[in-house]
């Protein structure tokens, strides 16, 4: 299978005076198109490790290829499209812009890229409101949602530019059980629908399970990686 | 950039409570600079108008013993042609008198006019209380404060004797207020006619009294230069108001510079209250900045957004602080008005200068947004992502 990201001796070092070693020398390649899960406890590094997958974190040293394309030299506008037409970010607190409605929060990677939404792409957005259930939501501001729907209105925006890989730290953190198992199906769905790589932070084991493969962090070591 | 501008004018929206003080602090900031700006150049114009609007305001009088210039017609004539500036030219043969009522005398300067040309100068028709002007031989008007003192009534009878012992007796068809006391108690006004036949001066004349147009009323030394320069007669001398009157101009220029004072530190609070208040903008949108930016939004267009806001809330505060100043200064002519109901002071709304309060605003608003747009720009998402 493809290679679409390789991480290559990931050391992450914090602080100038006292200095704390986050991950060391981490390499993983992650195959297109998997579902994988990354699990560890609290302070493990995961999230570390996610930011830097995502290039908002670079690495203090080691070198982080995303389709081929080493980002280590690239500068942050570089970056910034990158992140734009590669990648789509769920995050635990969902980070939907209070100030614009369901479907807009959609738009707006697009918006980032393109300008303007066409007919088309608004109609593709609409589709991506039905597959993650959000019809008839679609006009409410972002704070007038519930938070699985604030969730499912993240994964759609994740969704929007077709990226290559999706992004996820514990998008179910604050979510019940109910709602946790429905986000995971949907994305299940995605990937298999899709074929979009999904990296997926979480801490519950039920559902780490369920993934392609299990990453497990420990001390900013890997500590387990087992594939089904 | 047109992203950005969406984003703004959504950020703007979301908070319309924050969005209408701000605007409310830029448009108070306006106001007040329309304001104290129009009054202080109504202010001006009024003193200026009050000082030199109907005086001479270049005057040519000869150094020589007897104080007259010869050959006066043709002078007038290459002045006027020479000085386009020149709006109004007069003639005055002025010469000191004593004036006899029943058993008073008093010292009178009598003035002889070419009544028209000296009306257009002096105005001396719309001042006039009673009567009329002279028009007549051996007429005159005297002001107003020597009818009180004399009991003068229209057409009684006034010796006037001259320095050389005559004595005339002149009919006073009128009584003048030019409303300054000292005239009013020492002029008396004839035609030229008669002051040219009472003080036996014949072709000659005191005085050359100039009004330059309302644009050239503050190069009247520049233009007093000029004449100088083509009459080349040394026994002419040309003086002007400005040279008459230093103290009064130097404390127009202290007014001036007090209000551009006030006015640039009442925009200078309000840069720094939009600055502030768009710094905390950031620190308040930095959630959303950090999200946008994860998404891939470039550092640029996260300035635009700030930079928007600043233009959006600079136009509206402008708009809204004109009309503000208007309405105050409208307000202050309405009711800070003298006993006439005239108001005490006329104030000189010039539209460049509220386009120009309009856009110093909008200009400080973008500037004062400059500081949060690059605080912006250099915004980390992931610290943003990893402190949630």
């Amino acid at each position: 299978m493809e290679k679409i990201l390789e991480l290559k001796n990931i050391n992450k070092i914090y602080g100038e005076d006292i200095k704390t070693q986050v991950l060391y020398d981490i390499n993983l390649d992650f195959e297109k198109g998997s579902f994988n899960s990354i699990i560890g406890q609290s302070g493990s590094g995961k999230s570390t490790l996610l930011n830097i997958i995502g290039t908002l974190d670079k690495p203090t040293s080691g070198e982080v290829i995303v389709g081929g394309v080493a980002t280590d030299e690239m500068s942050l506008n570089q970056l910034a499209a990158l992140r734009n037409n590669t990648m789509g970010f769920v995050f635990q607190f969902h980070y939907l812009l209070p100030e614009f409605t369901a479907i807009e929060n959609v738009l707006m990677p697009y918006e980032i890229k393109h300008g303007k939404p066409s007919k088309e792409i608004l109609k593709k957005a609409e589709e991506y409101m039905i597959l993650v259930g959000l019809k008839e939501v679609k006009n409410n501001m972002a704070t007038k949602m519930s938070g699985g729907q604030q969730q499912r209105t993240a994964i759609a925006r994740a969704l929007i530019n077709e990226p290559q890989i999706i992004l996820a730290d514990e998008p179910t953190g604050n979510l019940d059980s109910d709602t946790t198992e429905t986000i995971y199906e949907l994305m299940r769905e995605i990937n298999k629908k899709l074929g979009t790589t999904f990296i997926i932070i979480t801490h519950d084991k039920k559902i780490a399970e369920k993934a392609d493969r299990i990453i497990e962090i420990k001390d900013g070591k890997i500590n387990m990686d087992i594939s089904r | 950039m047109r992203l950005g501008l969406r984003i703004a004018k959504r950020f703007l929206r979301s908070n319309l409570g924050q969005t209408f003080l701000i605007v409310l602090g830029i448009a108070i900031g306006v106001s007040v600079q329309v304001f104290i700006g129009s009054l202080i150049q109504g202010l001006q114009k009024s003193l200026v108008e009050k000082t030199i609007g109907n005086s001479s305001q270049i005057t040519i009088s000869s150094n020589t013993d007897e104080k007259r210039i010869e050959g006066y017609e043709d002078l007038l004539e290459s002045i006027k042609l020479l000085n386009p500036e020149i709006e109004n030219i007069s003639i005055a043969n002025d010469n000191a008198a004593f004036l006899e009522v029943e058993d008073n005398s008093q010292s009178l300067l009598v003035r002889g006019f070419e009544m028209e040309e000296a009306d257009k100068l002096y105005n001396i028709l719309d001042r006039l209380e009673e009567g009329t002007y002279p028009q007549e031989d051996n007429e005159i008007i005297l002001g107003i404060d020597l009818k009180e003192e004399y009991n003068l009534e229209l057409m009684d009878s006034v010796s006037i004797t001259t320095t050389n012992q005559k004595t005339i007796d002149c009919v006073v068809v009128g009584f003048f207020d030019l409303e300054v006391a000292s005239i009013n108690k020492n002029w008396g006004i004839t035609t030229f006619e008669t002051s040219k036949n009472m003080f036996e001066t014949g072709d000659t004349i005191t005085g050359i009294e100039i009004q330059v147009n309302e644009d050239s009323a503050f190069i009247a030394d520049e233009i007093a230069t000029h004449i100088v320069d083509q009459l080349k007669d040394p026994s002419l001398e040309v003086d002007n108001w400005k040279a008459q009157n230093e103290q009064l101009l130097s404390g127009l220029q202290g007014q001036s510079l007090s209000s551009i004072l006030i006015q640039v530190f009442v925009m200078v609070s309000v840069v720094l209250g939009i600055a502030s208040v768009l710094a905390v903008t950031v620190m308040q949108k930095s959630r959303q900045i950090g999200i946008l930016k994860a998404m891939g939004i470039k550092n640029s267009t996260t300035s635009y957004i700030f930079l928007f806001e600043g233009i959006m809330l600079g136009v509206f505060g402008a708009i809204l602080g004109v009309a503000l100043g208007l309405l105050l200064a409208l307000s202050f002519t309405v009711f800070a008005v003298n006993a006439d109901g005239t108001p005490v002071v006329a104030l000189y709304i010039s539209s460049n200068f509220i386009l120009l309060s309009g856009g110093i605003a909008v200009v400080a608003s973008v500037l004062a947004a400059l500081i949060p747009a690059i605080k912006s720009s250099k915004l980390n998402p992931i610290d943003i992502i990893r402190n949630n």
